[in-house]
């Protein structure tokens, strides 16, 4: 498939000829949109979403003046991007809380849209602002969806409120008396997956509405969904009035056009993004990273954000003393491995580096494994070893191998590895810890 | 229910949809921009995708200048054999003892498939046994065993975590012992980017044929009609990684219109084997070019 890499390249190829320093032209404007309207079709916007916002683009940009520093390309993409964080909403829209306890969030969504993962994601994040959230199972149909969310909600550390097969709309009246009576300030009502035209089904989500009133009634949408989540957000959005959106797998490759056409039908905020199958795998929802995304463009800034979760100031400071002093160690380096791990993945980090993530498709990517191995080689180290790794000889080297499982070639490896990474630090700082400032956070 | 009428009612909401925007586009009056601008519209709405589009309609434009249409009408019978040719696949004839191994995304009805899969080939007289190599799920075994029940067949399964490659292994052993003629596969949903998910569902393929060299083992991906062009890619990579024999196509009962699948026709040329059109354990029935588009326009 002759996917569509980057839309800045492919702006940068359009006007390669042109040196133009005035004004957009008609023309170009023209060429431009046509480009852009392939980028956002392949990204799965909806069609009638891609022709109002070409139509808008278009008008915006025609006589607009080329800034100073940018070249037409980039100006067309300037317009483009900042159009669609606009469209998609400006700022990231925090999850609404009731006055009157408990709060009470309502999922719902099609069927293997991701609904009863994303009730987990959401009691680990809600957990960590402080929430305490009961999960109560309002899928009665899907075989063995109950248990499924008992395993999610063992795996978070709360509870599963469950009434068998029953009435969904009974299940949750009891289940919110049940979390008044037992602490819970929160309630996650779990419902079934349902096509948006089976009316009954429809039907029974009005009536849990009607009895529960949530705080938040929450659609789950895949973000891989293609034209059709328009007609998908738009009915479950008249039928139930929903405040929010959560889009679901996207640390697959797929654009997530979908985000953008479900906003513009809606109205309603997206609120967060699923990435990942673990419980901590959940983000707040960021339009501009979105349309960075669906341009083709990768996600920078979730990248960053991610390294800053995973290391602390005190942590960053500690370590930038150390490489002034020269004073780094294997345990220090022990302590940088886990943090990398804290980010995640490393293979879905790189896949999120603009332009850098499709070309390295198909390319071997870093095994998760080897870093497992080269923290057992310096664990089956003496805390004396790891300060000092001159001491360690030949006998030294032939223990650790057989009490890491790894060999003698590979021990040899890593400490040859941490020279030249302590060499490379050293010649760093007399460049100058400047540059390295900027890169405070970064695990190295 | 006949067959014919089945997928007709599965796809009669997507032809609802689309057929409103074709017979707008065919009842144009001449063969001018306009019509063609509408009639790309509703491939594009239809998730036909960019490519398969723009390839269709060359081809229909071509079409018309040889046979020197002049009317929509004419037209819209040309795209419609376009569209058929594009999508004709033979139906699968199965050497036994028979393997299958589902695989694909998060959520697009692997189980469900199985579930019914298993209905079909016990109607049809076979013994069949399931293998639940879906061990990270949570209850996805539960689920599997559910299906089992009620489609009266045995189902192998381990605890959640287990090496999915070892329960496949105890459901060939367990086939070979008691004679089976159908062994099918479900795993767990894995995005086709992640490497090592992949590598995982390598090494399953691996134990199928080292295990039971000579039975006929084919590889279907599962997938969601609903799902945009990120199915083309989803094809791509699954194909290349565990040479996949044909697609399912699940939940063709929503609005989606399933046209993806002629953008991977276009582009990969993986042929649909089974499309899903209910919940039921026989809502799953052999894809149809001629059926599939007949209901579509």
């Amino acid at each position: 498939m002759a996917l569509f890499e980057n839309l800045s390249d492919r702006m940068n190829h359009i006007f390669s000829k042109l040196r133009n320093r005035g004004k957009l032209t008609e023309l170009e404007i023209k060429q431009a949109m046509r480009e852009i309207r392939v980028a956002l079709l392949e990204a799965d916007v909806n069609y009638a979403v891609v022709k109002d916002f070409t139509a808008k683009v278009s008008e915006k940009a025609l006589g607009e003046d080329i800034l100073k520093s940018l070249t037409p390309a980039q100006q067309i993409v300037k317009i483009v991007n900042d159009e669609l964080i606009a469209l998609m909403g400006s700022t990231h829209q925090k999850l609404m809380v009731s006055d009157k306890q408990p709060t009470v969030y309502m999922m719902c969504g099609l069927q293997g849209a991701g609904k009863t993962t994303m009730c987990g994601k959401l009691v680990a994040y809600l957990k960590k602002q402080g929430k305490k959230t009961l999960l109560v199972a309002c899928d009665v149909y899907r075989p063995a969806a109950i248990q499924q969310l008992k395993v999610v909600a063992g795996k978070v550390g709360t509870e599963c409120f469950e009434m068998g097969q029953i009435k969904p709309v009974k299940i949750a009246e009891e289940g919110i008396k049940y979390a008044l009576k037992n602490g819970y300030d929160t309630v996650i009502i779990d419902t079934a997956g349902r096509l948006h035209i089976d009316e009954t089904l429809m039907d029974e989500l009005v009536a849990l509405k009607k009895a529960v009133k949530p705080t938040e009634i929450l659609l789950v949408v895949d973000s891989m969904t293609g034209q059709d989540a328009v007609t998908v957000a738009d009915t479950f959005n008249k039928t139930l009035d929903i405040t929010g959106v959560i889009m679901t797998k996207l640390d697959g490759d797929t654009r997530g056009g979908a985000a953008l056409s479900i906003k513009a039908v809606t109205g309603k905020p997206i609120k967060f993004n699923g990435t990942g199958e673990k419980p901590d795998d959940i983000e707040p929802f960021h339009p501009e990273r979105m349309a960075s995304r669906i341009l083709g463009m990768g996600d920078v800034l979730t990248l960053i954000e991610k390294a800053q979760d995973a290391i602390s100031q005190e942590e960053a400071i500690k370590l930038s003393k150390k490489l002034k002093e020269n004073s780094f160690t294997l345990e220090d380096y022990l302590q940088q491995l886990d943090s990398m791990k804290k980010m995640g993945n490393i293979n879905d980090m790189i896949a999120m580096i603009p332009g850098l993530g499709s070309k390295l498709k198909g390319t071997p990517q870093i095994d998760e494994k080897q870093i497992a191995h080269t923290k057992a080689i310096i664990l089956s180290m003496t805390p004396q070893e790891r300060r000092n790794p001159d001491i360690i000889k030949a006998s030294r080297r032939k223990r650790i191998a057989a009490g890491s499982g790894t060999t003698i070639q590979e021990v040899n490896q890593l400490l040859k590895q941490f020279e030249m990474m302590k060499d490379m630090m050293a010649r760093m700082q007399k460049g100058g810890l400047r540059g390295l400032r900027g890169l405070k956070g970064l695990p190295f | 229910m006949g067959f014919f009428q089945k997928i007709a009612e599965g796809i009669k909401k997507t032809k609802d949809a689309f057929s409103k925007k074709l017979f707008f586009a065919f009842s144009a009056r001449a063969l001018d921009d306009e019509f063609y601008d509408s009639l790309e519209e509703a491939l594009l709405t239809a998730d036909v995708g960019v490519t398969a589009t723009e390839n269709l309609i060359e081809e229909l434009k071509d079409e018309i200048f040889k046979q020197k249409v002049k009317k929509p009408e004419d037209a819209r019978e040309i795209l419609r054999q376009l569209m058929i040719e594009d999508i004709d696949f033979d139906i699968p004839q199965y050497d036994y003892p028979l393997v299958i191994l589902l695989s694909g995304v998060n959520g697009v009805g692997k189980t469900t498939a199985i579930g019914k899969l298993a209905h079909m080939f016990k109607q049809q007289g076979k013994s069949v046994v399931v293998a639940a190599a879906d061990t990270f799920r949570a209850a996805a075994s539960e689920q599997l065993e559910v299906w089992g029940q009620r489609a009266g067949v045995r189902v192998i399964r381990h605890n959640e975590g287990a090496d999915p490659a070892a329960v496949v292994f105890d459901a060939i052993s367990s086939a070979k012992a008691r004679g089976n003629d159908v062994i099918l596969i479900d795993t767990a949903g894995r995005l086709h980017n992640k490497k090592n998910l992949m590598a995982e569902l390598q090494k399953i393929c691996r134990v199928v044929e080292r295990e039971l060299p000579e039975a006929d083992f084919r590889k279907f991906l599962v997938l969601d009609a609903t799902t945009g062009q990120n199915a083309v890619s989803q094809a791509q990579i699954f194909s290349e990684d565990i040479e996949t024999d044909g697609i399912i196509l699940t939940k063709l009962d929503g609005t989606a219109k399933g046209g993806v699948v002629l953008a991977i026709s276009d582009e990969i040329g993986l042929p649909v084997v089974y499309v899903g059109v209910g919940e039921k354990i026989d809502d799953l029935i052999p894809f149809d070019a001629t059926d599939f588009i007949n209901a579509l326009l």
